[in-house]
C-alpha cells in the first residue's frame, strides 16, 4: 500500500476530491478573466492534492435509507486510477485555460470529479450516481461545439448512455435483491443481474458492437472537451470491469475484436479526431482483453496500460485539437505539410504516436507488452496474434498515416502558427509523462494493484520483436502509401443501426403500418358491418319499417272507414 | 526555430535516412537470426526474424482488409446521414425544423 503524502484537512478526516471539485466548479461563474483562470488552476491543484493525499483505507462510509454507502474506498486499484485522473484533469484544465465558456469549464471539472467519484465508490449506489453525473456533464462538452452536427451527435451520445444507465440500474436492483448487499466487489451472481451490470459497464468501455457512440461523438466535441472525453468515460469503465469482472472469458474475445475493429476503421478514417477515437476503441480493447484473462500480470498490464493510455491519448487529442484550432480543418484530405509551421505540435504528436505504438523508451512499450506477455505466458496464441496484429495497425494509422498526411506529405498551402502557450504547456506535460514512464517504468509499476511487479519490459527478446514489427510496418507503409491517401468519405459503423435502420423501419411501419392496420380493423369490423347493414335494411332510415307507407295507408284507411261510416249514417 | 531546422535537415537527407533505417532493419533481422531465442512459448519465437515477417504481413493484411471493407461495405459519401434522413422529423437540428415550420 502506498500513499504519496498526507494532509490534515481542517475538521475533516478525508476530503472527498470529487465533492470538493464539483462544489468548486459551480463557483467558476463568480469569477472573470485572469482571476478565473487562476481559480481554475487552483481548483485543479486542490483536486490533485486531495487525490494524492488520500490514505489507503475506507473513508466516508455511512448508512443511508438502510443501505451501506461507501464513498471513499481507497485501495491500490482505485488509487492508481484516481492518480491518473487527477493528473489528467490538471492537464485538461491547462489546455483549456484560454477558453471563455463557463459551461465547458464547469462540465469538464464535474466530469473529471465524477470519474474519480466512480473510482472511489465502494458501493453500487454511489457508483451509479457518479456514473450518471459523468454522462450528464460530459454531453455538454459535445454540445458546446455549437454546430447542428454536434447537437445531434450529443443527443445520440446521451441516449446511448441513458439506455446503458438504465440497464446498469436494473442490474444493480436485481443484484441487491439477490444478495442483499450493495457492496461493489467482484460480481458473482448468476443470471440477469450479472449480465445487465456487465452490459452497462461495456457500453461505457465502448466494447464492440456497443462502441459507436464514441467514434460518433468524440470528433464532434469541442477541441478542449475532446481531451477530457478521451480520458475518463472509457477508463472508468475499465476500472469497473476490472473490479467487477476479472477473468470473464467473454471479455478476452471482445477485447481482441475491439483492438482489430478500431485499427481497421482507423485505416479508413479521414477526420483526424475520428481516427484517434477509433484508436481509443482499439487501445481499450487491450485493457478489456487483459481483464478477461485475469492473471496478476494481465490485470497489472491493463492498469498500467490505462494509466499510460490516458496520457498519450490525451496528448494525441491535444495535438489534433491544436491543428484544428489553428487551421480550422479536421480532415486529412485537407491537411499536409504542417511540420514547418507547427513543429512543436508535430514533436509532441510524434511522442504520443510512438507511445501508442509501443516504441521502446515510451510509456506504451512498458504497459502494452505486459498484457502481451501475460497472454504469452498462458500460451494463448490466437489472442496474442490478434493483439500483435492490432499493434501493427496502431503504428500504421497513428504513427504513420496521420502524421504523414497532416504534417508531412503534400503542402496544403496552410500556414498556421503554433497553438497558444497554454496548449503547448499542457502538451509538454503529457509528453513528459509519456517519456518518463517509458524510461523509468518502476515509477508506474509501484502503483499497480498486484505487488510486487515482477516484470521487465526491456529484454532483448521484446526489443528485437518490437523494433522489427514496427519498422517493417513502416517499410510496407512507405511502399503502399499511395493506397492510403485519405478519401472524402465517411464509414458506416454499428451506429448505422440506430441512425438509419431504426428510423427507416419506423418510417416504413408508419407509412405501411397505418394502411395495414386499417385493413386489419376493417376485417375485424366486417361481421359487425354485416349486422348493421342487415338491421338498417329493416330499421334504418331507408329500411322497410321506417317507410311512411303504413302511416300513409293508415290515413287512407281511416279516411275510407270515415267515408264508409258516413255513408252508412246517411243510408 | 531550431526544431524546424533539424526537421528540414532530416527531410533534406531523406535518402540517407532511408538507407540508414534499412541497414538498421537488416541488422535487427540478422541479430535476431544469430542470437539464441530468448523465449520459446510460441513456436515462432524460436525462428528468429519473425517480427519482420509478421510486421510486413500485418501491415499488408490490414491495408488490404480495411480497404476491401471500405469499398465493399462501409464507405459512404460525407452527406450520407443527412441525405438518408432528409425530410424525416427525426433528423437534423430541431431549431431549423421549427424555423421551417414557422415559415
Amino acid at each position: 500500500m502506498h500513499e504519496l503524502f498526507s494532509i490534515n484537512w481542517p475538521g475533516l478526516t478525508w476530503l472527498h476530491p470529487s465533492l470538493a471539485l464539483i462544489l468548486g466548479a459551480l463557483l467558476i461563474p463568480l469569477f472573470r478573466g485572469r482571476v478565473q483562470q487562476v481559480y481554475r488552476l487552483l481548483l485543479a491543484g486542490l483536486f490533485m492534492l486531495a487525490v494524492f493525499s488520500t490514505v489507503p483505507g475506507t473513508h466516508a462510509s455511512f448508512r443511508f435509507l438502510d443501505l451501506d454507502i461507501v464513498m471513499g474506498r481507497a485501495d491500490q486499484l482505485s488509487l492508481v486510477f484516481s492518480y491518473v485522473f487527477a493528473i489528467m484533469a490538471a492537464i485538461g484544465a491547462i489546455y483549456a485555460l484560454h477558453v471563455r465558456d463557463n459551461v465547458q469549464h464547469i462540465a469538464g471539472f464535474i466530469y473529471a470529479a465524477s470519474a474519480v467519484g466512480v473510482v472511489f465508490a465502494g458501493d453500487l449506489l454511489s457508483l451509479y450516481v457518479f456514473w450518471e453525473l459523468m454522462m450528464l456533464s460530459s454531453v455538454w462538452l459535445i454540445w458546446r461545439n455549437r454546430s447542428p452536427v454536434s447537437f445531434a451527435s450529443g443527443f445520440r451520445y446521451l441516449l446511448v448512455h441513458a439506455v446503458g444507465g438504465v440497464l446498469l440500474l436494473a442490474g444493480i436492483v436485481l443484484y441487491f435483491a439477490q444478495t442483499g448487499s450493495l457492496a461493489f466487489d467482484r460480481i458473482e451472481v448468476e443470471g440477469a443481474a450479472f449480465w445487465l451490470i456487465l452490459i452497462g459497464f461495456m457500453i461505457n468501455a465502448a466494447v464492440v458492437p456497443l462502441h459507436a457512440w464514441l467514434t460518433d461523438a468524440y470528433p464532434e466535441a469541442t477541441i478542449t472537451g475532446a481531451v477530457f472525453l478521451s480520458a475518463f468515460t472509457t477508463k472508468t469503465a475499465v476500472y469497473t470491469l476490472m473490479r467487477g469482472y476479472p477473468e470473464t472469458e467473454i471479455l478476452i474475445w471482445l477485447g481482441a475484436v475491439m483492438t482489430l475493429w478500431g485499427v481497421t476503421y482507423a485505416v479508413l478514417a479521414n477526420n483526424i479526431r475520428r481516427l484517434l477515437a477509433y484508436h481509443i476503441v482499439s487501445q481499450v480493447g487491450y485493457m478489456v482483453a487483459g481483464i478477461g484473462l485475469g492473471t496478476a500480470l494481465a490485470l497489472n498490464g491493463s492498469t498500467a496500460h490505462a494509466f499510460a493510455h490516458i496520457l498519450y491519448k490525451a496528448l494525441l487529442f491535444m495535438s489534433a485539437g491544436a491543428i484544428i484550432h489553428m487551421t480550422g480543418r479536421a480532415k486529412l484530405s485537407e491537411l499536409g505539410g504542417l511540420y514547418r509551421y507547427m513543429p512543436l505540435t508535430f514533436l509532441f504528436y510524434m511522442i504520443a504516436a510512438f507511445s501508442i505504438s509501443a516504441f521502446p523508451l515510451t510509456s506504451g512499450f512498458v504497459s502494452k507488452t505486459m498484457i502481451l506477455e501475460a497472454y504469452a505466458e498462458n500460451q494463448q496464441a490466437i489472442v496474442w496474434l490478434m493483439l500483435s496484429l492490432a499493434s501493427a495497425g496502431t503504428f500504421l494509422s497513428v504513427g504513420l498515416k496521420l502524421p504523414w498526411f497532416a504534417f508531412m506529405g503534400k503542402d496544403s498551402g496552410l500556414r498556421p502558427k503554433e497553438a497558444p502557450l497554454n496548449m503547448q504547456v499542457a502538451m509538454g506535460i503529457a509528453a513528459f509523462f509519456c517519456i518518463f514512464i517509458g524510461v523509468y517504468p518502476q515509477w508506474l509499476y509501484q502503483f499497480l494493484p498486484f505487488q510486487p511487479v515482477d516484470y521487465n519490459a526491456y529484454t532483448t527478446g521484446h526489443l528485437l520483436w518490437e523494433f522489427q514489427l514496427l519498422l517493417f510496418v513502416g517499410l510496407v507503409f512507405f511502399l503502399l502509401r499511395g493506397y492510403l491517401t485519405p478519401k472524402d468519405k465517411i464509414t458506416l459503423d454499428t451506429d448505422w443501426a440506430y441512425r438509419v435502420a431504426f428510423p427507416r423501419t419506423l418510417r416504413f411501419v408508419g407509412e405501411h403500418g397505418t394502411t395495414a392496420w386499417h385493413a386489419f380493423l376493417a376485417t375485424l369490423r366486417w361481421p359487425l358491418v354485416r349486422v348493421y347493414e342487415a338491421a338498417s335494411k329493416h330499421h334504418g332510415p331507408q329500411g322497410t319499417l321506417a317507410k311512411t307507407r303504413p302511416t300513409g295507408s293508415m290515413v287512407l284507411w281511416v279516411a275510407v272507414l270515415l267515408a264508409a261510416s258516413l255513408l252508412i249514417y246517411y243510408l | 526555430m531550431m526544431i524546424v531546422k533539424w526537421l528540414d535537415f532530416l527531410v533534406k537527407h531523406g535518402q540517407t535516412l532511408k538507407w540508414v533505417t534499412l541497414a538498421f532493419m537488416l541488422g535487427l533481422v540478422v541479430i535476431d537470426l544469430v542470437l539464441p531465442s530468448a523465449y520459446d512459448r510460441f513456436v515462432w519465437e524460436t525462428w528468429g526474424g519473425f517480427g519482420a515477417l509478421f510486421g510486413s504481413l500485418a501491415c499488408l493484411i490490414l491495408i488490404v482488409g480495411a480497404k476491401a471493407l471500405g469499398f465493399g461495405l462501409v464507405y459512404r459519401s460525407e452527406n450520407y446521414y443527412q441525405d438518408e434522413l432528409e425530410g424525416s422529423e427525426m433528423s437534423g437540428d430541431p431549431r431549423e425544423q421549427k424555423e421551417r415550420d414557422n415559415a
